[in-house]
C-alpha cells in the first residue's frame, strides 16, 4: 500500500454511514431502541489517479451519500477514507479545509449549487481567494475568465459579471464545473452532474468533463442512476444495491460480462433503440427493500431471480469472478462454493 | 439655515425624491411603472385612512367638550364651547369642512390637548421622541434578532437554538406594559434607581432644544452631561419595545438560515473549503435577508403601535402619548393628524423596503 500511495489517490476502506432514524417522544420514553438508515454499509474501493470511476445504482442505493463521504462532507460511522495517504477523518476541521482544495465536487443541479447573490466571477473565483492562490485583483479576473473560456463559456469577460439567473441551463452547469477546476484539484466528485440538464446538451457536457479530465489528468468519482451515461466517460463501474457494492470491473467487464443478477438486469433495463431486441435477463421483483431492515445474507435475495437458500443466510462478500482479478462481484453463486446451485441455462453463461 | 425637526424632515423629503427620482430615471421601465402606480396609491390610502379615523372617533360617545368639561357645568356653556369647535354641526358638513382644511394643507388645531395648537406644531414636537424610541429599537431589534437567528440556526438543535427559540417566544407573548413595569421596577425599585424610568431627560437637566431629537441637541450644544442623562433615559423603553418583536426576528431568521443552509450552494461552498463562518455569516445570512426585508417592512406599523403603550408606561412624550390622550380627551383633530402621520410614515417605509430588494437581490425585478 505505501509504495502505490502515488498511484491511488483515494481510497474507502470498509466505510460505512448510518443515518439514526427520528424516534417520537413515546418511543424514546418507551425505551425502543435507536433504529438506523444503514445508507453505506460496508464499502472499500480504490481510485487510481486519472482514472473515472462510475457509480451506479437505484435511488436510495447509497452512491450520493458515498460520493460525499469520499469528499469529507460526511463523517463515516466506521470505516477510513484515505486522500493522497491522509485520512481525512483523522485530521484536524482546518486541515481538511485547506485539503478541500485538491478535492472539488460538481451536484446535480447547477442552479442550487450557486450563491444568486454572487456573480459567476464572485462564485467561481473564492475558491482562488479562500486558499491564497491568486495575489491581487488583476491575476483574480485573469484566472476567472481564462476557466471561463476554458470550460466554454466565450468570451470570459461577457460572463464573468452576470448572475447564476442570467444564463441558460447548460452554461451554469459549465460555470459549475469552472468552479471545481478553478483551484486546480486531483479529485472531483461529480454527483448526477448532467441529470438536469436537457438532453441536447447532457453529452456536450459529457464531451467537455471528458476533454478536462485528459487536460488536467483529473480522477473522477462520477455518480449516476443512468447506465447508458457511464459508457461514455467511465474507466471503471462500480454497481450499488442497498449501501453495498455489488459488483466492480471496468467497462468492458460489465457491459460484456456481468456477474451479479442485480447488474444484468440493470443492463437489461437499458433501452436498446432496436423493436426486434428482447430483454436478456429478467427484471428484478418488487421495490428496493428498506435500508432501516436490510434483507439478512446477500440483500439482493428476495429480488434475485436465481436465489438459492444460502443467499438468505449468509452475506457474500466481493471476489474475483469470470477469470479476471479486477473483476469482482458479490454473488455466493457466481464466486464460490455454491456455483453449482445455479440453474442450468444461468451457469452456461458464466 | 438653522437645523431643527422641520428642516430635517424637509432634507429628509428632499432625498427621498431625489432618490426616487433617480431610481424611476434609472432603473426598468416595469420599476418605474411599479413605483409611478405606488406613489399615487398614496393619496387614496390616506384619504381612506383619515375617513375611517374620522368616522371611528365619532362612534365614540361623547365630544372632546363633553368629555374634559366639569361636572354640572352649565348647559348653554356646553353649547357655547360646542359651537365655538364646530362639533354642533352635523357629521357630514364637519366631514365636508375637515377634508377640506386638510387640502389647503390646514390640519387644524387641537381642541382640548393643547387647546388651541396647531396640530401640525404639536406633531413637529412629538414626532422626534417617537423617533428616537423607535429607531434605535428598530436597530437594537434587527442585530440582536438576526444575529441570534443566524446563530441559532447554526448551533440546529443545540442548547442555543432551544434557548434562542424559548425566548423569543416568551418576549413575544409578554404585554408590552407588563414588560416594561417589569423593568421599571427592577431597574428603579430593586437596583435603587440604577436607570431612570420615565421621560426623556431629567428634570434638572437643561438645554436648548433645535430639532426636539434630544440626541442630536445635546451634541449641538456640546453637553455631553445632558447626552448621556438623555441616552440612560432611552435605555429602559427602547429595550421594552425591541424585546417585544425580537422573537420574531429570531424565529423568522433561524427558520430561513435553516433552510437556506441545507441547500446545495452551500455544501458546494463548504466543500471548497471556504471557512465555516463565512458560509453560515456571508453566504446563507445574505441570502435570507429578504424575508427579514419584508418583516421590516410590516413591523414598523407594529412597532408605531408598540410605540403607543411604550411611551405610555414611560410617560415618554411622543406620538404614542399624543395619541392615547387625544382618544381620551376626544380630541378628533389631534387623533386625526397622528393617524395620518403614522399612515405616512408606514407607506413611505414599506415603498422604500420595495425598492431595496431589488438592490439586495439581483432576481428581483417588478
Amino acid at each position: 500500500m505505501t509504495e502505490s500511495t502515488n498511484d491511488i489517490i483515494l481510497q474507502m476502506q470498509d466505510v460505512t454511514k448510518y443515518f439514526p432514524v427520528k424516534r417520537g417522544l413515546i418511543d424514546q420514553l418507551t425505551g425502543i431502541p435507536h433504529q438506523y438508515v444503514r445508507a453505506v454499509d460496508g464499502i472499500s474501493f480504490e481510485l487510481k489517479r486519472g482514472e473515472v470511476l462510475g457509480l451506479v445504482g437505484e435511488s436510495g442505493s447509497g452512491k450520493t451519500t458515498t460520493g460525499r463521504l469520499a469528499v469529507g462532507l460526511l463523517k463515516p460511522t466506521s470505516g477510513k477514507v484515505i486522500f493522497n495517504g491522509i485520512d481525512i477523518n483523522a485530521i484536524s476541521a482546518e486541515e481538511l479545509r485547506k485539503l478541500r482544495r485538491h478535492m472539488q465536487v460538481i451536484f446535480q443541479d447547477p442552479m442550487a449549487s450557486m450563491n444568486p447573490r454572487m456573480t459567476l466571477g464572485e462564485g467561481i473565483g473564492r475558491g482562488l481567494k479562500i486558499h491564497g492562490l491568486v495575489s491581487n485583483n488583476t491575476e483574480f479576473r485573469a484566472r476567472v475568465i481564462e476557466m471561463l473560456n476554458h470550460v466554454g463559456l466565450t468570451p470570459g469577460e461577457a460572463y464573468i459579471d452576470r448572475y447564476p439567473h442570467q444564463i441558460s441551463g447548460g452554461q451554469r452547469q459549465r460555470a459549475v464545473i469552472a468552479r471545481a477546476l478553478i483551484t486546480n484539484p486531483q479529485l472531483i466528485m461529480a454527483d448526477e452532474p448532467i441529470a438536469m440538464a436537457d438532453v441536447s446538451v447532457r453529452s456536450v457536457l459529457l464531451q467537455l468533463m471528458k476533454d478536462l479530465q485528459q487536460e488536467f489528468n483529473l480522477t473522477y468519482l462520477f455518480i449516476t442512476h443512468d447506465l447508458a451515461t457511464t459508457k461514455y466517460i467511465c474507466d471503471r463501474i462500480g454497481v450499488m444495491y442497498l449501501g453495498e457494492i455489488v459488483e466492480l470491473a471496468d467497462i468492458r467487464s460489465i457491459y460484456t460480462n456481468p456477474q451479479h443478477p442485480y447488474t444484468q438486469s440493470l443492463l437489461a433495463a437499458v433501452p436498446v433503440p432496436d423493436p426486434r431486441h428482447r430483454r436478456s435477463a429478467p427484471m428484478p421483483r418488487g421495490e428496493i427493500p428498506s435500508p432501516i431492515n436490510p434483507p439478512s445474507g446477500c440483500r439482493f435475495h428476495p429480488r434475485c431471480p436465481i436465489a438459492q437458500d444460502i443467499c438468505k443466510q449468509e452475506r457474500p462478500k466481493l471476489k474475483p469472478v469470470a477469470g479476471k482479478s479486477d473483476h469482482i462481484a458479490a454473488c455466493h453463486l457466481k464466486t464460490g462454493d455454491y456455483i453449482h446451485l445455479l440453474p442450468k441455462e444461468a451457469a452456461a453463461s458464466t | 439655515m438653522e437645523l431643527t425637526f422641520g428642516t430635517i424632515c424637509l432634507g429628509s423629503l428632499f432625498f427621498l425624491a431625489i432618490f426616487l427620482a433617480y431610481v424611476i430615471a434609472t432603473g426598468s421601465a416595469s420599476l418605474r411603472t411599479y413605483l409611478i402606480t405606488r406613489l399615487f396609491l398614496t393619496i387614496p390610502t390616506v384619504w381612506i385612512l383619515v375617513t375611517l379615523v374620522f368616522i371611528i372617533m365619532r362612534l365614540i360617545p361623547g365630544d372632546p367638550i363633553t368629555a374634559t368639561i366639569k361636572p354640572g357645568e352649565n348647559p348653554e356653556r356646553i353649547a357655547e364651547l360646542q359651537a365655538r369647535v364646530g362639533v354642533d354641526k352635523p357629521i357630514h358638513e364637519q366631514y365636508i369642512n375637515y377634508i377640506g382644511d386638510i387640502l389647503t394643507g390646514d390640519f387644524g388645531r387641537s381642541i382640548t390637548v393643547e387647546p388651541d395648537r396647531p396640530v401640525i406644531d404639536i406633531i413637529a414636537r412629538r414626532l422626534p421622541a417617537t423617533l428616537e424610541l423607535v429607531v434605535p429599537a428598530i436597530l437594537i431589534m434587527l442585530i440582536f434578532g438576526v444575529a441570534s437567528g443566524a446563530f441559532a440556526a447554526k448551533h440546529h438543535k443545540g442548547i442555543a437554538d432551544y434557548s434562542f427559540r424559548i425566548a423569543g417566544i416568551v418576549f413575544y407573548s409578554i404585554p408590552i406594559f407588563w414588560m416594561g413595569l417589569m423593568l421599571q421596577l427592577f431597574f428603579g425599585v430593586v437596583l435603587n434607581g440604577l436607570l431612570p424610568t420615565a421621560k426623556r431627560k431629567s428634570g434638572y437637566i437643561q438645554f436648548d432644544t433645535h430639532t426636539d431629537f434630544f440626541l442630536i441637541d445635546t451634541l449641538i450644544e456640546g453637553n455631553f452631561d445632558a447626552f448621556l442623562n438623555v441616552v440612560s433615559h432611552m435605555i429602559l423603553p427602547t429595550i421594552t419595545l425591541s424585546l417585544a418583536l425580537i422573537g420574531v426576528f429570531i424565529r423568522l431568521t433561524r427558520s430561513n438560515m435553516i433552510e437556506i443552509l441545507q441547500e446545495d450552494f452551500v455544501t458546494a461552498a463548504h466543500a471548497r473549503g471556504i471557512p465555516e463562518n463565512r458560509v453560515v455569516y456571508r453566504h446563507a445570512l445574505r441570502n435570507s435577508f429578504i424575508p427579514i426585508m419584508t418583516l421590516i417592512g410590516l413591523q414598523i406599523a407594529v412597532l408605531l403601535g408598540g410605540a403607543v403603550l411604550t411611551e405610555t408606561t414611560f410617560s415618554w412624550p411622543g406620538m404614542g402619548l399624543l395619541l392615547r390622550d387625544g382618544i381620551a380627551n376626544r380630541d378628533y383633530i389631534v387623533v386625526q393628524g397622528g393617524v395620518t402621520v403614522f399612515a405616512l410614515i408606514v407607506g413611505i417605509t414599506s415603498t422604500i423596503t420595495d425598492i431595496i430588494y431589488a438592490f439586495i437581490d439581483p432576481r428581483i425585478r417588478y
